[in-house]
Parts: C-alpha cells; sequence; structure tokens
C-alpha cells in the first residue's frame, strides 16, 4: 500500500470540511476524487500534503506515518509532489530551474540528468529556457507535472489540474497527463468536479459529498450501479423511475427492467439516457419536448403518455424535432441499480 | 528529524503549536513597539513629572489647535482642488504638471522654512511675519498637500465616469456636478489624506523649531535637552501622540472604506479648458511648484557655490554627509530586515496573535521623532545599565549609534512594512505551497521565492527607509552621539543662527536624495495608469 488514509478529519470553525474518511492507494495507481465544489476535496488533498492539519485520523504515505495523534511531518519531508490548479509555477525561474526546483539537495550530476529526463518525459526538452510566462497554458500544465515528478515523490496529488484550461485542449492533456504519470509508474490522486474528467482519468474513482465518501470503485462500476440517487445524478445525466420490485426484474411504466441483484417491493431505479432506444416501428408513446443538440449525440427531454419526463439520449445520425411523436423504450440489455 | 507537535487539545481537537515564525514575529513586533510602552507607564512611575511644566502646556496645545485647523483645511482644499482639476479637466502640459505636483514630497519642512526665512531676508520682506503659527501653517500646507492631492486624484479617477454624468444630466454643470458628487464620493480618500498631512506637521520638529512656534515637539525638546527631565518629556510625547494615533486611526479605517467607494472602469471624459482658464490651469500649479521646489532648489544652488567660495561651509560638513549617507545606508538593511521578518511571518504563521503584534509594531509610523527618541531610552537605559552592572563595559546602547538604529526602526518600520508587505500580497500562496511541496522549508521558501520576486518593493521600502533617515531631524538631534552630527542636524543648526549659506549645500543635498522615492512614486503610478 503506497498511500492510506484513515479516519481523517478537519472543521474549519463550525463547519466540517471533511467528516472521517478512508482511502487507500496502490503504488502505481492513479485515484480520481470525484465531488462539488466544497464538498471538502481540496481540504483532503490539502492534508494529505501537508498544507492542513488534520483534527483526526492518520495518514501513511510509503510507510511513513505523516500525520497522525502525535505524529506530525511537515509537507517538505513528506515526498508527495502536487500539481497545482493555477500550476504555481516560478515566474521567475526558468522551466528547467522550475524542474529542478526540488532537486536542490541532489548533488550537480543527478539534479541535471533528473530534469532532463522529466523534461523529456513531458516532451518539453526544447523549452527549457523559456520562462513560464512564455509557454501556453498547456505546456505550464506539463512544466507543473515535470516540477511536481522530477523528485521521484512517493504520491503526486493534482487539484483541478485541467479546470483553467479550454475545453479542446483539455480532453488531450488529460490523455496526455495520464500517460505521463503510467510512464513515470507515479502513484496519482487526483481532485475534480468535473465528472467526464474523473471517469475517464482514474483507475478507480471515489465519489465525495459533504465531507465524506459515499463511493470509490471501478470508474465503469460507480457509473453503472451507482450506491444512492445523488451519485447517479452528479457521475452523468439519468432517469429516476419508480417501480415495483420483485427478484430479479423491476416493473416501471415504461416496461420490465432487470435488476442487477435482486429486490422486492416499491424502490426506485436508475436509468440512464443511453439506455432508452427510440422506435419508429412501434405506435408512439411520447412528445419530444425539447432537445439539446451536441454534436455526436443529441440528448432528447421527452413527456411520456404515464406522465413522466424521460431524458434519451441518441446518436445524431436522426433528428427528432421538437413536438415530434415518438415511441421510447428501454433497450433490450438494460441493466438498472436500484437508488433509494 | 521535525516531528512532534500535534498535541491533544480539548477532546478530538488537534493543533499545531504555534511555529518558530510565529514566534519571531511576536518578537520583531515586540521590540519595535515595546517601547512605546514606556509613554502611559510615565504617568505611573512619576505622575507630578508634569507640574513644573504647566506653563508649556497652554501654547503647546494652542499651537496644536492652530496645526490642526490650518493645515487642515489648507491641505483639503489645496489638495483637493489640484485634484479635481488634473482628473477631470484637460490642457496643454497636464501630463507632465500632474505628476510635478507631487514633487513637494521631497521638500522637507525645515529645508522650505531655511529658504523662506534666507530668502525673506535677502529679499527685504522683513515685514512678513513667518515666525509664527501662521508661517508654520504655510509652510505645512505647502509641503504637504500632495499627500491629499494623491489620494484624491486615486479616488477620483477610480470612481469612474457614470455618477457625474449622472449628475450632469439632471441639470447641474461640470464644476457643481463635480463638487456635489465627484468630491463627497471621494470624502473617505480626502479625509485620510487630510490625516496623514496633519500627523507630519504634529510630528514636524525642524520648522516650528526655526519659526519659534511652541508646539509640543518643542516642549519635548526642551524639557528634554534643557531640563533633562525625562518623565515629563515622556508624559508631553504622550499627549502629542493620543493626537498623532487618532490621525493614524483615521487614516487607517478611511483606507478600507475607500476602496470600497463606488469603482467603475470608465474614465471621465475630460473638460477641455481653453483661453484665460487654460492659462490659469498652467499658471497656477506651476507657480506652486516653482514656490515650493524650483525657487528653493535654485537660491540653495547659489547659497551653495557661495559658501564653497567663500569658505562659508562648516568643517564639519564632511562628517556629516558621511554620518547621514552611513545611517540611512545601514538602517536599510534593519528596517527592511525587520519589516520582511514581520511580513513574510504573518503571512505563514496560523497564529492570529502574530498577525496583531504586527498591526501594532506599525504604529510606530504615527509616532513623532521626538517621542520615540525619548521612549526609546528609556529601555535601552535599563539595558545598558544591567550590561555594565554584568559585564563593566559602559554605557554601550545610549551614548552610541545603536538607539538611534533602535529609533528609526520603532519609526520607520511601518513605512518599510507596508511596501513589502504589499509586495507580498501579489504573491499566490500557491508558490509557497508549491515550493514546501517540493521540500523547501520555511526560510528556504523565503529565499528562493519570494525575495527574488518581491525585490522591487523591497528596494523601493529600502529607499524610503534611506531618505526618510536622510532628513529625520529630531530624534537624531535628541540620540546622535557626540560629534555625530548628520546633514539634517547641520541644516537646523545653520538656519538656527541664520548662516543660511551654510545651511544650504547640506539641504540640497537632503532635497535631491529626497527626489529618489518621488520619482519611483511618479514612475509606479505611471506603470499602473
Amino acid at each position: 500500500m503506497s498511500v492510506a488514509v484513515h479516519g481523517v478529519a478537519k472543521a474549519f470553525g463550525t463547519t466540517r470540511a471533511v467528516a472521517g474518511v478512508d482511502l487507500e492507494l496502490s503504488r502505481g495507481e492513479l485515484v480520481s476524487v470525484l465531488g462539488p465544489s466544497g464538498c471538502g476535496k481540496t481540504t483532503l488533498l490539502r492534508m494529505i500534503a501537508g498544507f492542513e492539519v488534520p483534527d483526526a485520523g492518520t495518514i501513511v504515505v510509503g510507510g511513513q506515518t505523516v500525520a497522525g495523534p502525535g505524529e506530525w511531518v511537515p509537507p517538505e519531508r513528506r515526498r508527495i509532489g502536487m500539481v497545482f490548479q493555477d500550476y504555481a509555477l516560478f515566474p521567475h525561474l526558468r522551466v528547467r530551474d522550475n524542474v529542478a526546483f526540488g532537486l536542490a539537495r541532489r548533488d550537480a550530476g543527478e539534479r541535471g540528468r533528473l530534469t532532463t529526463r522529466t523534461l523529456e518525459l513531458v516532451g518539453l526538452q526544447h523549452k527549457g529556457d523559456r520562462y513560464p510566462h512564455e509557454l501556453s497554458g498547456g505546456e505550464r500544465q506539463r512544466v507543473a507535472l515535470a516540477r511536481a515528478l522530477a523528485p521521484e515523490p512517493e504520491l503526486v496529488l493534482l487539484d483541478e489540474p485541467f479546470s483553467s484550461l479550454d475545453a479542446t485542449l483539455r480532453a488531450d492533456l488529460r490523455r496526455e497527463v495520464a500517460l505521463i504519470l503510467r510512464e513515470a509508474g507515479a502513484t496519482a490522486l487526483l481532485v475534480t468536479h468535473d465528472q467526464e474528467e474523473a471517469l475517464t482519468l482514474g483507475d478507480r474513482l471515489a465519489v465525495m459529498r459533504e465531507g465524506a465518501l459515499v463511493q470509490a470503485g471501478a470508474p465503469t462500476d460507480v457509473y453503472a450501479r451507482p450506491a444512492d440517487r445523488w451519485t447517479a445524478q452528479f457521475v452523468g445525466e439519468v432517469n429516476v423511475l419508480a417501480g415495483i420490485a420483485d427478484g430479479a426484474s423491476v416493473r416501471t411504466d415504461i416496461g420490465d427492467l432487470t435488476l442487477p441483484a435482486p429486490a422486492e417491493g416499491p424502490v426506485h431505479v436508475a436509468l440512464r439516457p443511453e439506455q432508452l432506444r427510440v422506435d419508429a416501428a412501434h405506435d408512439p408513446n411520447a412528445e419530444v419536448v425539447d432537445r439539446d443538440f451536441r454534436g455526436h449525440d443529441v440528448l432528447y427531454r421527452l413527456r411520456h403518455q404515464a406522465g413522466l419526463t424521460l431524458l434519451v439520449q441518441l446518436p445524431s445520425l436522426e433528428l427528432h424535432e421538437v413536438g415530434a411523436r415518438v415511441f421510447v423504450g428501454p433497450v433490450a440489455s438494460a441493466v438498472v441499480p436500484v437508488v433509494d | 528529524m521535525e516531528v512532534a507537535s500535534i498535541a491533544r487539545a480539548g477532546g478530538r481537537a488537534r493543533r499545531r503549536r504555534p511555529d518558530g515564525w510565529s514566534a519571531l514575529t511576536i518578537l520583531a513586533a515586540a521590540l519595535v513597539a515595546g517601547p512605546l510602552l514606556v509613554l502611559p507607564a510615565s504617568f505611573v512611575v512619576a505622575p507630578d513629572a508634569l507640574s513644573d511644566f504647566t506653563g508649556l502646556l497652554p501654547d503647546a496645545a494652542l499651537a496644536t489647535v492652530y496645526l490642526l485647523v490650518g493645515v487642515g483645511a489648507g491641505t483639503l482644499v489645496l489638495g483637493t482642488a489640484l485634484a479635481a482639476l488634473m482628473a477631470f479637466c484637460d490642457f496643454p502640459g497636464r501630463r507632465w504638471l500632474e505628476w510635478a505636483v507631487v514633487l513637494p514630497l521631497a521638500m522637507p519642512g525645515y529645508v522650505f522654512t531655511l529658504f523662506a526665512l534666507g530668502a525673506r531676508d535677502d529679499l527685504g520682506l522683513t515685514w512678513l511675519p513667518l515666525r509664527s503659527a501662521g508661517g508654520a501653517v504655510a509652510v505645512f500646507t505647502l509641503t504637504l498637500y500632495p499627500y491629499v492631492y494623491l489620494l484624491a486624484r486615486n479616488a477620483f479617477l477610480s470612481q469612474g465616469a457614470e455618477l457625474v454624468e449622472a449628475a450632469r444630466g439632471l441639470g447641474l454643470g461640470p464644476v457643481r456636478a463635480i463638487i456635489r458628487v465627484a468630491v463627497p464620493i471621494a470624502r473617505p480618500a480626502i479625509l485620510g489624506g487630510v490625516a496623514l498631512a496633519l500627523m507630519e506637521s504634529l510630528a514636524d520638529f525642524g520648522s516650528v523649531n526655526l519659526l519659534g512656534v511652541q508646539t509640543f515637539t518643542n516642549a519635548i525638546y526642551k524639557v528634554y535637552n534643557g531640563a533633562f527631565d525625562r518623565d515629563a518629556a515622556l508624559q508631553l510625547g504622550t499627549l502629542l501622540v493620543s493626537v498623532t494615533l487618532t490621525l493614524l486611526v483615521i487614516e487607517r479605517s478611511t483606507r478600507g472604506r475607500a476602496r470600497y467607494a463606488a469603482e467603475s472602469g470608465r474614465r471621465f471624459a475630460p473638460i477641455r479648458l481653453r483661453g484665460p482658464a487654460a492659462v490659469a490651469a498652467v499658471a497656477a500649479p506651476l507657480a506652486l511648484v516653482g514656490l515650493v521646489v524650483l525657487a528653493p532648489v535654485a537660491q540653495l544652488t547659489v547659497w551653495s557655490v557661495q559658501s564653497i567660495q567663500d569658505g562659508l561651509l562648516a568643517p564639519e560638513f564632511g562628517t556629516a554627509a558621511r554620518n547621514s549617507l552611513l545611517l540611512a545606508a545601514m538602517s536599510i538593511a534593519l528596517v527592511v530586515g525587520a519589516a520582511l521578518v514581520m511580513a513574510y511571518g504573518r503571512r505563514v504563521s496560523a497564529s492570529a496573535s502574530a498577525g496583531r503584534a504586527v498591526s501594532v509594531a506599525t504604529i510606530g509610523y504615527g509616532v513623532p521623532g521626538s517621542v520615540v527618541a525619548v521612549a526609546v531610552l528609556v529601555p535601552l537605559g535599563w539595558l545598558d545599565h544591567r550590561l555594565d552592572d554584568v559585564a563593566g563595559v559602559g554605557l554601550i546602547l545610549t551614548g552610541t549609534v545603536i538607539s538611534l538604529f533602535v529609533a528609526y526602526t520603532v519609526r520607520f518600520v511601518a513605512l518599510a512594512f507596508q511596501s513589502v508587505d504589499s509586495g507580498l500580497e501579489r504573491v499566490p500562496r500557491s508558490l509557497d505551497d508549491a515550493a514546501r511541496g517540493l521540500g523547501s522549508d520555511r526560510l528556504d521558501v523565503l529565499a528562493r521565492v519570494h525575495v527574488p520576486l518581491i525585490w522591487g518593493a523591497m528596494a523601493t521600502a529600502g529607499l524610503l527607509v534611506f531618505t526618510e533617515v536622510m532628513r529625520e531631524l529630531p530624534a537624531t538631534l535628541l540620540l546622535r552621539p557626540l560629534g555625530g552630527d548628520t546633514l539634517a542636524v547641520a541644516v537646523w543648526q545653520a538656519t538656527a543662527e541664520s548662516l543660511y549659506q551654510t545651511a544650504a549645500l547640506p539641504a540640497l543635498l537632503i532635497v535631491l536624495v529626497g527626489l529618489g522615492p518621488v520619482a519611483v512614486l511618479i514612475h509606479l503610478s505611471r506603470r499602473l495608469a
């Protein structure tokens, strides 16, 4: 186990920012913490980094207890690299000196070797003599990552690392950062409020709400089987349907659906918009109320004749106008988790 | 290993003990502010000390009222009118004049007094009642109005165009719109400027002494230097400080409010002046700067040349110049260093008491130099005697330049602090965190990140301290060791003996040095605009 956080809590005045969080990271693992702003995820990150002192709990990094009852290791001795939201590059230092900043105690030869190697890793070996203000946003971000990786830390923390970038740059850079972290073999913890980022980036995803972790698991599991209604809604668009469960299936207004685990009695289930389909071969049972064209797909809002509103995501190959009447039903493979 | 120190305190809450930086900050603040505690204490130690000097009090109180009213009204009108002219009007040469009218900041009151007295005698205008409260009010108004001007102008420019335009849409002419809308909105800033000007005039010793006005600073000098009554001097100082600190509180409280006064982006479209109005708009500020800066500098230059040709230069001139330079240069390191410790300590320290200690330490700027001088002697004298008892080294603190450095630090640390602190505020805190995450401790972060980044702010602070120490008179006069005359002391002594030519060269040097920070101020403001 590379990093272990147990029962960590922190209050500011009467506000409980983090209320007893447990989280473990294996060596080389990339974990995303996803939560809305104000959920305490940044405080959790800052406690692991050593910029905040926890009120309770222990934090172990690389076998060393860095915070706990009677234990405190200041941030400069934790061997943790951090990538900041605003990158926090030192404006008076060239790229190369920024990357070498954390290597002050190494001898000159090793410092030069590590700096060059890390700059090559992030593909910026040709920009070592530039100053941060001469770089593009994406390049600054890679310098920030290189600077955090250069001292070969036990853990890399990334605080909303893509939030100050253009949407077009973001997807590319996300992939690139994930690759760099893998290649460096780094253990990394990323916090974000962007569900797409969290789903694509992490080996594991931990959802945080009001200071506590509500669910942790593989991104696909969290998406397909959210622990509760809030999580279902937070990690993507969702239709929450009332129904009566009867063992392996549930009866709802739009038909019988398969449950991942047996249940009985009145329940709510989560149905993703992509688990619905429109079929011209059937008689219409719904009307298009609204349409959100997103390029590669379209999100429709349909008024079902049973009185409920459904979100339906369809490829943009074939468009339905607002006001059109269509048939809507679940796709055959739809499995819907209970989210009461 | 630097571990330990999450102590259990009150159930689940754990807190780190105050770290070294908090302690260092509080220590620095205590060393700076500590001497000022002896001021009120003097009433406890010797309750009757003032009884021998009660005759001084009515005069001092009356002079203080004169100065408050006269200088208050004078700087208010002059500073605000000039600021309104430069902010709301346009005329040929405005871009130069709006900065030229700041130059009187480089002119210490006692140097202008030297010029005024000498020129009056040379021109045979002996009927001019310069040696009076009215003369002092004139000197202070002419040299201190830039405080009001700068703050008012800044307030006028930042309040934007909408409100004045709205008033004009409601039927007010441009002048009445400015008087009824723009000036009231800028009131906090104007008031802050007036408070600063009044603080400076009450702290002054040189001008009032040369003009024979019996103010508190003059009374303190008499009581301390003439009658050697330390407790009475401390009590007079306490009375004076209660007035100046009130002004400081007013100034600080207006600063916050001034910032939140209506701000908007668009600038007022200036009123274009033509014909006689334009001529007057150019001539009046030009005449003012001519009277307060150009004429004195020209006159001092002439007298300096005469004094060199006629051998009227004081024999101690070389020593005085060297002393001034050394004191000012060494003060830079000391005062800026103390300010840096306090500003950085407050930034990194988690404890609120460090922040409070720093606010207390920066009130030294509201304490006049003569009061600081008398106050620092009490703890230093006590320490001196203890040291002498233990080591038998004689008096090594009070009789030497060490007491001067302590006084300069107490008096000017606020000046340096303001500059250094605003520099630090511009450094994002994530840089501190980034550097610490990369293995730097707090001192290392300061050396490798902050100092390189705030070098400019530290240089500005150093320049301010250098100039202030160069021109400082009362504290230097009271604390200087034997033979330790400075340029300021030389100017004062020669002027007091009506040796205007002898006073000219040291005075000229002080003015020229004073132009440095004014030039920096102008440069920085222009870059911001």
